[in-house]
């Protein structure tokens, strides 16, 4: 699956989830993603940036296009912070469940939205969630 | 910062978001339509995010919120001009906006509050 294309986006403040959603809009377009695709790109972007900077402390963006051995594209979007880490990650992947004053629908919410979903966090070092979602 | 103007039409106040919000522009219009509310006795209020080609957990609860905070204060609101992959989204994302009176655009979502307002005379009729 080689990479065709890659950008990426800071994550510092609230203006930067705009920035992140309407680049992921734009690259979504770009691939021929429908609308409900991108609808459900963005969204989930939206989220996991939201976390990235607030439970994170910020960090960035890194967006990519894929290219499956079939000829699918897909595009990857990696959210990455240096913020406290995921201590319980059961109790993360909870539908409801917010560590702040969230709805708690983030992780899971955008686990539902993405084709692949993966986290990778432990305390003190951080957390990277990289979703893909095939066209 | 840039905020989400209000229009008063009579006794119905008149939302139309046209931009993409940040979330600190989400929280001052769940705000700012609270006071107008408030200060006006508005009966009802009509929210258009026909011009939203997202909705994340952040406004779908600013929605929410401003659907039972004006019920509390005694006024409707009807979320109008959803866009269907908005729709799709939204319940896959886990959010169903219970509660939340919604129309598929801003003629019939003021027929809806309209027909609400009648509705709340005849209860407080009812209950007397």
């Amino acid at each position: 699956m080689p990479a065709t294309h890659s950008s990426r986006q800071e994550l510092r403040s609230e203006q930067d989830v705009v920035r992140a959603r309407q680049g992921v809009r734009k690259l979504a377009q770009e691939q021929g993603f429908s609308l409900v695709e991108q609808t459900k790109l963005v969204t989930a972007a939206s989220e996991l940036a939201r976390n990235t900077l607030i439970h994170g402390g910020g960090g960035h963006m890194e967006m990519e296009v894929l290219t499956a051995a079939d000829g699918h594209c897909g595009i990857q979007l990696s959210f990455v912070d240096q913020g406290p880490g995921i201590a319980d990650m059961r109790l993360a992947m909870t539908d409801g469940w917010s560590s702040g004053t969230g709805l708690g629908l983030g992780l899971t919410g955008s686990k539902r939205l993405a084709s692949e979903f993966n986290i990778q966090s432990a305390p003190g070092q951080g957390t990277c969630v990289t979703i893909v979602r095939w066209k | 910062m840039e905020r989400i103007p209000i229009l008063r039409i009579g006794e119905f106040l008149l939302v139309t978001i046209q931009v993409d919000m940040h979330d600190q522009m989400a929280l001052a219009l769940q705000e700012d339509l609270t006071e107008r509310i408030d200060k006006t006795g508005a009966k009802g209020v009509l929210l258009d995010i026909s011009a939203l080609d997202m909705v994340d957990s952040f406004i779908g609860r600013m929605i929410s919120n401003i659907s039972s905070v004006s019920r509390i204060l005694s006024a409707s609101t009807v979320v109008v001009g959803m866009q269907p992959a908005v729709a799709i989204t939204l319940v896959e994302l886990g959010l169903n906006l219970p509660g939340v009176l919604t129309a598929l655009d801003a003629e019939r979502g003021m027929a809806l509050l309209r027909k609400n307002i009648g509705a709340g005379v005849d209860d407080a009729g009812d209950a007397q």
